[in-house]
């Protein structure tokens, strides 16, 4: 009978020794959980519900929240055009930002050899310097008098009156260039992955290196193409720094509305409406775009 | 398809040369492996055998010298307009592609017609049909293996390179690879060049073995051709297990030399005799020397040498395999079969030892006795 018992208290043991104690894996979530509820949850139900107050109020006399669902719709009615711009710069920026990229982290993990982890640091050096200063030293680079406008003049790409602060080129550059290295490092990572003599293999089977790299090195670094297009799209739709430093009136993204009605108009309800919107149509651009993408196949 | 075409399309290898900065990876290597043949490189690691290989998959590009089928140079082709196809030795699978569509890939390169149809056959030929959409990771190693080689083998090139292709595979899956391999060969008629550093691997498997060492080929043929008579000390002590005395040539005796080993006089013949100096290395496998007690008449009349004690005895089931301490301080390995008609000895104890002259092989005193002696 001892003989019986003994080996099923031992795999108890083990169970437990594995587990680790039931409540370890909760201590361990915590930090992470309260994080979350604090900067997420308790923002996005304040968020929420501001996008349901009753739209007569103010923050004098204060909001009341009257589930006010039309406050959708006047902000999709009154910001559309900023709205379709945001998605537009965005792409515009990531697709740009895909090719850079894409040229930059393939040539750092095939062709540098050992200024490889030097191009690494550079392609994040920027980050050594605050955000608003590097967004305001390309408004001195794009300047008027500056030597890219000069020499677009030189070279008639621009009319003798012609100027690039204040149009679509400057804030979808400054997005380009803000949001570059969030591109770059995904696609570095899943790129330095894959291995040579896949490639090699590929040649050894009749594809020329054109269609080895679309063959194989393409959808084999997919997944770093998603997490760089996701990772810049996602921050540039929402970004209203580079459209107020370096757009104009005609180049207001969707951020900067938020923040007006926000800060200066104190429009709550039309604010949160606005944010919620903008949330909404990310998540589902989101998921179109995984969906279609489909990562979850690749290893 | 005729005779001409045939042998036209056999791989020739001429003075070639690679050179890695101030390495000499290859040096000024001939090769001529014929169409159909089942051709093994063999050699240690860095013996320049997988170079050899990756010029003619043109991976590398040689230093020197010309790399043909048939009549055309193929030497600075690029690997995609070569007609050959590699079985990598990690097998290079790709990850992102299923079982069917990896094995497809050199076909819808080349636009071939019925891709489908000709997949499922060579999937039938390896046996792997039910696999067909899984991914490379849900294989075991010998189906990956054999995936590896589908994919390879469907082009129907006209050389087929194997570098190292059962490297990863435990024993008993290499054993049975090794058959299948050999069986789909025959089947196919291609010519195989199967780089090892395995040569129990080359020798069951290939008609021809080439046995490589520092970038040029020490001897090549028949596995047993090889074997039995070997002509530099290397191939002696990396194919098998040689027995090597150092010995003077003190005459000639109709077909066989006379070689005075520490005071005894034993005979080589003359054509496997192979260095022209005074001095050489007598050669003998340690399955050919036969062990006795003293003064026993042993069963091969020829070189008798006495005054041997046993210095180690292992059983192995099939075999005992005894080390003999000579007078002259040398031991020497013995192997015998287990056929249970001889006593076995023990540690210690005084025997003679014998071996038929026929088996003997003399190599040149110059070369390094213990050449091709794997490292433990």
């Amino acid at each position: 009978m001892a003989a019986i018992t003994a080996p099923a208290r031992a795999t108890e043991d083990t169970a437990k020794r594995v587990g680790g104690g039931r409540w370890t894996a909760y201590w361990l979530l915590a930090p992470g959980a309260l994080w979350l509820l604090l900067f997420f949850v308790v923002p996005f139900y304040s968020l929420v519900s501001a996008s349901l107050f009753d739209p007569n109020g103010s923050v004098l006399t204060g909001y009341d929240v009257t589930y006010h669902v039309g406050n959708f719709g006047t902000a999709v009615k009154n910001y559309y055009p900023e709205l379709l711009r945001s998605l537009w710069y965005a792409g515009l920026a990531t697709l740009v930002c895909l090719v850079i990229g894409y040229v930059l982290a393939y040539a750092i993990a095939f062709k540098a050899g050992r200024w490889r982890n030097l191009l690494l640091v550079l392609v994040i050096a920027p980050f050594f310097t605050s955000f608003l200063l590097r967004t305001l030293s390309w408004k001195l680079i794009l300047s008027d008098h500056g030597f890219i406008v000069d020499l677009f003049q030189k070279v008639h790409i621009l009319g003798s009156d012609g100027r690039l602060l204040n149009t679509w080129f400057a804030v979808v550059s400054g997005i380009v260039y803000n949001f570059l290295p969030f591109m770059v490092l995904p696609l570095y990572a899943s790129l330095e992955k894959i291995d040579g003599r896949l490639i090699e293999a590929a040649g050894d089977l009749y594809a020329s290196p054109f269609t080895a790299f679309f063959k194989v090195t393409w959808p084999l670094s997919l997944p770093g193409v998603v997490a760089g297009t996701l990772l810049t799209f996602i921050p540039a739709a929402g970004d209203f720094i580079n459209a107020q430093l370096l757009g104009g009136p005609g180049q207001r993204m969707v951020g900067n509305v938020i923040q007006s009605l926000f800060t200066s108009t104190q429009d709550y309800a039309a604010a949160g409406a606005l944010s919620v919107i903008l949330m909404a149509l990310i998540v589902g651009l989101v998921l179109v775009y995984i969906r279609k993408v489909g990562t979850e196949e690749l290893v | 398809m005729s005779q001409a075409s045939e042998g036209s399309r056999s791989l020739h290898l001429s003075q070639v040369t690679k050179e890695f900065a101030a390495f000499r990876a290859v040096d000024s290597l001939d090769l001529d492996v014929p169409h159909g043949s089942f051709f093994a490189l063999l050699g240690p690691s860095g013996c320049g055998k997988t170079t050899t290989l990756r010029m003619v998959a043109g991976l590398e590009t040689p230093t020197s010298g010309t790399i043909r089928i048939g009549d055309t140079d193929i030497t600075y082709a690029k690997p995609y307009q070569r007609p050959v196809n590699t079985v990598f030795q990690s097998y290079a699978l790709f990850p992102h592609l299923d079982v069917h569509e990896n094995v497809a890939f050199g076909l819808r390169r080349r636009k071939s017609k019925e891709v489908d149809r000709q997949v499922s056959e060579m999937l039938a030929l390896v046996e792997l049909e039910s696999q067909a959409r899984k991914k490379p990771a849900q294989l075991s190693g010998g189906q990956q293996q054999r995936v590896a080689l589908a994919r390879a083998l469907i082009n129907r090139p006209d050389v087929l390179l194997l570098d190292e292709p059962l490297g990863a595979l435990d024993l008993k899956l290499r054993r049975s690879m090794q058959i299948e391999l050999k069986r789909i060969q025959t089947e196919v008629g291609l010519t195989f060049v199967h780089v090892t550093h395995d040569q129990e691997e080359a020798m069951t498997m290939a008609d021809t073995v080439a046995v490589m060492n520092a970038g040029v080929i020490e001897q090549m043929g028949a596995p047993a051709e090889l074997y039995e008579n070997p002509r530099t000390t290397f191939v002696a002590n990396f194919l098998g297990q040689s027995n090597l005395i150092a010995g003077k040539v003190v005459g000639r005796e109709g077909d066989f030399v006379k070689v005075d080993m520490h005071g005894i006089v034993v005979s080589v013949p003359f054509d496997r005799a192979h260095t022209d100096g005074g001095e050489g290395w007598v050669g003998i496998r340690p399955e050919k020397v036969l062990v006795a007690e003293v003064g026993e008449d042993i069963d091969a009349p020829g070189n008798h040498l006495e005054g041997g004690v046993v210095t180690d005895v292992s059983f192995v089931g099939v075999s005992t395999q005894y080390l003999v301490r000579m007078p002259w301080g040398q031991e020497l390995q013995v192997f015998e079969q287990n056929t249970g008609r001889r006593r076995l000895f023990t540690h210690g104890e005084k025997v003679d030892i014998s071996w038929r002259p026929e088996y003997a092989f003399l190599l040149d005193a110059s070369q390094d006795a213990h050449a091709g002696i794997e490292e433990e």
